[in-house]
């Protein structure tokens, strides 16, 4: 075996172009004659369209065309898009037309198209087209879309329900008629949107020839587009490639079908001119998904030393104006609600309701961070009512590691049973407790009151359900030259996907590293992928890279043993060279590369017998179940109470996600997703008026986290190894995320204990812990 | 998010200029750019013209003349902030300085243009106000002076016309021993402030004999808190009387938008106010 | 303004040492003309507002955000940008960093934050973590949560 990559913290295959400037993202990428797309999108949350006069536009020296829905001829004038994942729950599965048709939904909803030499051209267009809108009633907040009052958020609907998403398992009743204690608790949440550095963008390129259009896109998932698209346009697969070349950062939203990747498939057939589209940032605020708001309505059922007997509720989530991406959010909003915690009974319903805002979809995490924020508010609520201490909470509520694999009662979307396969959440929450300093926590924070400072610290614990299926596809290929070519049919958007499959392969192989070529992302070339998202592909590409890799090994050492002639047990690859091992007494060996020529002859060879050409294998071999990663994070806070400011002072996360491939590449999606978390807690906040309008469309009113900001944050691990695949491995994508916003809250409320202040709603900024600051000191002096 | 059409020009000198200025409709003065650009590149300002500054020498620079500094408009907020005369004679606004964008923005942004952007929030027009700066200006009539208190005429609306150009700022420092303050409450480091408060005392054997204080961010423009800086002389330099000073900046008028009410504006106000009165104080008593 | 003309003008500059003569239209930002006019595409557009710092280049030795320039203000500058760093293959100690720290993930905001980061530690050598914090205060990461770019900073700033 050669050097052991598996567990190392390889530095990254993938950095040098990047730090030197050549990365190649599809803004980077020209094409001889190509023109450039400018979207005119909606400026009003809801208008009826009674025309639009787009005459002075195409007046314009360098516009080549200016498309309206009609414009894009039939059969598009009468033919919407279909959701991403269609769901019997779906009521009402509205999908919007490729460019708006009689009436506008939401604002940055795509209206019109201008194609023109140069997007400075299209935007001068842009200006010229008069569009007649005629106001319509927008519903802006999701709490009110089911009001009686409420008006239709599309003209003509008796409801503005979407779907009922339910979870539901267990007595309830009897949980709540044999309670001790029930607690209620009402939270708002909202999770702002993607916010990859690099927006969204597209060339599309048609080519006559050939009858096929090449598609370079800034997706997550190029099978999944590419399928849609074939679907919608119904077409064979065939004639449309996805290519996904660097993308600077996906986060979810990257995942979905957009109409603009749509409409400028049917222009660049139409005009037979490759067309890009940037999506500039004012557009992405409004143009790409976010993830909005929920409203949870809960009651919980518990016993003296709060050991957990039931939860019900009730939640609102916003869809926003249409269904791109079916019931997703919703669903994982509700089932993974149980977490850590043994939770003997649950029943939750969920109104997905449509308001005139975005459209929604995944953002890191999904629904999980919304899920786990809504137990760990429940079980700090249990502590609260109960004066219990929080941790101890825990510990008494946490499925023990005798019970895994252990059943929730609940099931996944799949409608396959929640299973939990691994883990050991006591010794996680005590690993964070320990590192944060919460055993000496309470007098520090007595010593710091002293001087008028208010410190806070705060738990959160969850567990993710990681690498749903059903795969990825894994080509391995040993080429003559010794280069080994790996291709992966998932998207990479900056996880490193190059630099961990080609550890798999190396090591199972036995070849070095830098002998790896690999390719990935391209519907052209690859195998079949399916989504990187939901945290999944590392269990699914990792089991797939090493079963591909296992069977490129076996058949080289077959034929080797044949060339040899030699016992196979003798031999063994190392550095991409078969050799006899000393045991043997021989002194033989042949390269993988020589194997590879000897398998892919020429005319004038032939191939051994008993051998398919070419050294190469490919696996779809996937997780048998679902690996759930899981992880407790302590945050330290202080408070100012004269001004509400929050400064963050340390944060600790312990996190499982099984065996580690490379724990700096660990670390790294950890962290981020610690602060994609963070952001959550106490920045990302989408502004909308009452007539849903959005406010917050740059980067100086909508805050993202900055590195002054943030806090020390504390990576430990704790490796238990899931059952579901040989490598032992979990996702590690959206640890971070999960729990962030609670132990944040906590913190916060922990450090404003002597006010008895209780946020619950976030994101919270120092103006509203004002708020809450005095909203408690006059119900203080009331009493 | 690309400008759209314009014509561009750049004048070297403060003649050219006013000459171009007399010429043209809908003109766009371009600064450092840090607040124009992004106008442009938003399309939220599509002027006909752009009359570059950065071209005209004489606009740059830090004179003294006499015991007053001459701050020329087109001066780079980074020179300032390295500025060997600022440190010593105008410490509150190099303190200011810290907190005006970051350093990137430094290098380019200037004081002029932030003196005749005028957001309410600046940390530059608040100082200029703090340190009772005369601005100069040129216009086809000559040059005329302005004290920097009448300069906001409302919010984001200096008083210049558009055929004048801001010179320089002027500003008599104060003796070397006084204590001073700047402080902030930005939502994370480098925003525009929500509320900003700078301060200068002077204190004679623990009674304040001076004290100024400008409050930027609470409302349309920034404002000197007049009532309590004369309030102030003639008072021992403790925590009451500055906690007095910080009820008066409570009280003042303050405005309120999409994400910030005004009771929180006069909230931090006070906070501020009380704040920086104290650091001042232990400056100018050396504790 | 005519929707015909072009307002242009001819510029002089240096770019990692090579000189243009280039023709601009006045309208186009200093990053645009880098990208689209002379193809270094390593310079990224993440805001163009002035917020993200992706576009930062280096004028005449000073970080600026280059979407916040015009193209003719460069004239007669020297600019450096992403693709003037590395001496042929040998990456700068702060590039190697990077990579030694994991500081990367996308890439797309690499680039600002590397030019960023050598202006920075060129002006103000030992810089502690707090200061390397505050110099790439100006730049946003969506990846990396921001704690292994502080500590290649600190790492090079140290050396």
């Amino acid at each position: 075996m050669g050097m052991r990559y598996f567990g190392t913290s390889v530095q990254r295959q993938e950095d040098k172009k990047f730090l030197m400037g050549q990365g190649r993202y599809v803004d980077d990428i020209e094409f001889v004659g190509m023109l450039h797309g400018a979207f005119l999108r909606a400026e009003i949350a809801h208008a009826k369209i009674n025309g639009i006069d787009a005459s002075a536009a195409r007046e314009i020296p360098g516009v080549h065309a200016v498309y309206t829905l009609d414009d894009l001829g039939d059969p598009y004038p009468d033919k919407p898009m279909t959701t991403a994942y269609a769901s019997p729950l779906l009521k009402q599965t509205i999908c919007q037309h490729l460019l708006a048709k009689d009436e506008v939904c939401f604002v940055g909803q795509t209206v019109a198209l201008v194609v023109a030499e140069s997007r400075h051209i299209a935007e001068d267009a842009l200006s010229r087209i008069v569009v007649d809108y005629e106001p319509l009633p927008a519903v802006a907040d999701c709490r009110d879309a089911l009001d009686d009052d409420a008006p239709p958020t599309h003209l003509g609907l008796e409801s503005n329900l979407v779907g009922n998403f339910y979870g539901k398992f267990g007595d309830i009743d009897a949980a709540f008629a044999e309670a001790a204690h029930t607690f209620k608790v009402d939270f708002h949440e909202h999770r702002g949107g993607c916010h990859a550095m690099e927006c969204r963008n597209i060339i599309t390129n048609y080519d006559p020839g050939k009858d096929e259009t090449t598609v370079y896109l800034t997706t997550q998932s190029p099978f999944l587009i590419r399928r849609l698209m074939a679907r919608y346009f119904e077409e064979d697969e065939s004639k449309i490639r996805v290519i996904c070349p660097d993308v600077g950062g996906g986060f979810g939203p990257k995942n979905g079908p957009y109409a603009e990747e749509f409409v400028l498939a049917i222009v660049s057939k139409q005009l037979q001119r490759p067309v890009k589209w940037i999506e500039d940032r004012r557009e992405h605020f409004v143009a790409t998904n976010t993830q909005g708001d929920q409203m949870w309505h809960m009651e919980i059922a518990c016993e003296d030393d709060g050991k957990i007997l039931g939860a019900r509720g009730r939640v609102i989530h916003d869809m926003g104006a249409f269904v791109p991406y079916g019931l997703l959010l919703p669903a994982t909003s509700v089932f993974p609600l149980p977490g850590p915690y043994a939770l003997p009974a649950l029943d939750v319903t969920l109104d997905a309701v449509f308001t005139n805002k975005t459209c929604t979809s995944p953002v890191r995490g999904a629904g999980r961070p919304n899920a786990a924020y809504a137990m760990e508010r429940l079980i700090e609520t249990v502590a609260r009512g109960l004066k219990l201490d929080p941790a101890d909470v825990r510990r008494r509520n946490f499925v023990r590691k005798d019970q895994f694999p252990y059943t929730t009662g609940g099931t996944l979307p799949s409608g396959d049973p929640a299973v939990y396969d691994s883990g050991d959440f006591h010794s996680l929450l005590d690993m964070a407790l320990y590192k944060a300093g919460y055993p000496g926590f309470k007098k520090r924070q007595a010593a710091a009151r002293q001087e008028g400072r208010y410190l806070g610290m705060g738990i959160s614990s969850c567990i993710e359900d990681t690498g749903f299926g059903p795969y990825e596809g894994v080509k391995v290929k040993v080429q003559p030259s010794g280069k080994v070519l790996l291709q992966t049919g998932a998207a990479s958007q900056g996880q490193g996907h190059q630099t961990v499959y080609s550890q798999i392969v190396a090591e199972e192989l036995g070849v070095n590293i830098e002998s790896i070529v690999y390719q990935s992302a391209d519907t052209g070339t690859v195998p079949h992928g399916v989504a990187t998202a939901g945290s999944r592909v590392t269990a699914n590409a990792g089991p797939a890279s090493q079963a591909a890799a296992r069977l490129v090994r076996k058949k080289a050492l077959k034929l080797a043993a044949e060339v040899l002639e030699i016992d196979e047990d003798d031999l063994d690859i190392e550095d991409g060279v078969v050799r006899a091992i000393p045991e043997s007494g021989r002194n033989v060996n042949i390269s993988l590369g020589d194997l590879s020529f000897k398998l892919t002859p020429l005319m004038n060879g032939k191939v051994p017998e008993g051998y398919e050409p070419e050294l190469e294998a490919t696996s779809f071999t996937s997780s048998t179940g679902v690996p759930h990663a899981s992880g407790s994070s302590v945050a330290e806070v202080e408070v100012d109470v004269e001004t509400g400011e929050v400064k963050l002072v340390n944060y600790v996360i312990a996190h499982d996600c099984g065996n580690m491939i490379n724990p700096m590449l660990v670390d790294g999606q950890i962290v981020g997703g610690v602060v994609h978390g963070i952001g959550n807690a106490l920045f990302e906040r989408m502004v909308y008026d009452e007539n849903a309008q959005p406010m917050s469309m740059n980067y100086g009113e909508f805050l993202l986290p900055i590195a002054t900001e943030m806090p020390p944050i504390q990576v430990l691990h704790q490796e238990t190894p899931s059952p579901h695949n040989e490598l032992g491995v979990k996702g590690a994508g959206e640890g971070g995320t999960i729990p962030a916003a609670n132990a944040i809250i906590a913190a916060i409320e922990n450090a404003l204990e002597p006010f008895g202040v209780v946020v619950n709603d976030h994101p919270v900024d120092p103006q509203r812990i004002c708020e809450l600051l005095d909203a408690a000191q006059d119900s203080a002096s009331a009493a | 998010m690309k400008p759209g059409r314009f014509t561009y020009h750049d004048p070297t000198t403060i003649d050219e200029l006013i000459g171009l200025l007399g010429s043209l409709d809908d003109a766009k003065l371009l600064a450092g750019g840090q607040s124009l650009m992004p106008m442009l590149n938003m399309r939220f300002s599509q002027p006909d013209h752009v009359v570059d500054l950065n071209g005209i020498d004489e606009l740059a620079g830090i004179t003294t003349n006499g015991s007053a500094l001459k701050i020329g408009a087109m001066t780079r907020q980074a020179a300032l902030l390295k500025s060997n005369e600022i440190a010593d004679q105008i410490p509150v606004m190099q303190a200011a300085l810290q907190c005006v964008g970051h350093f990137q923005t430094r290098y380019r942004g200037t004081i002029g243009g932030s003196l005749c952007h005028l957001d309410p929030s600046a940390e530059l027009p608040l100082i200029a106000l703090l340190c009772d700066a005369e601005l100069q200006v040129a216009g086809p009539d000559g040059d005329r002076s302005i004290a920097m208190g009448e300069w906001p005429l409302a919010y984001m609306m200096p008083s210049i016309s558009e055929s004048e150009i801001l010179k320089s700022i002027n500003i008599n420092p104060w003796p070397q021993r006084h204590g001073f303050a700047f402080e902030e409450i930005a939502r994370r480091r480098g925003d525009f402030a929500i509320v900003g408060v700078g301060c200068q005392l002077a204190i004679d054997n623990g009674v304040i004999s001076k004290a100024v204080i400008a409050i930027g961010g609470a409302n349309q423009v920034p404002y000197r808190l007049t009532e309590a800086e004369e309030a102030l002389v003639g008072q021992p330099a403790t925590d009451d009387v500055f906690a007095a000073a910080g009820e008066v900046a409570r009280k003042q008028d303050a405005m309120s938008d999409a994400y910030i009410t005004a009771a929180y504006r006069q909230r931090l106000a006070n906070v501020l106010t009380k704040r920086t009165l104290a650091t001042a104080a232990q400056r100018a008593t050396g504790e | 303004m005519s929707e015909q003309n072009n307002d242009e003008r001819e510029i002089t500059l240096t770019v990692n040492g090579k000189t243009y003569r280039e023709t601009v239209e006045t309208r186009i930002h200093l990053a645009d003309f880098l990208r689209l006019q002379l193809k270094l595409t390593g310079t990224h557009l993440g805001c163009e507002h002035g917020v993200c710092g992706a576009c930062t280049i280096l004028v005449d030795g000073e970080a600026v955000r280059s979407c916040l320039m015009l193209a003719v203000q460069a004239n007669g500058s020297d600019v450096t940008t992403i693709e003037g760093l590395a001496d042929g293959e040998e990456l700068t100690p702060i590039q190697k960093a990077f990579s030694e720290h994991h500081a990367l993930q996308c890439g797309f905001c690499t680039s600002g934050m590397i030019m960023s980061l050598t202006a920075y530690i060129a002006e103000n050598p030992g810089a502690d973590e707090e200061a390397i914090r505050e110099a790439i205060s100006g730049n946003i990461c969506r990846c990396t949560g921001y704690q292994s770019i502080v500590a290649a900073g600190v790492a090079v700033a140290a050396k």
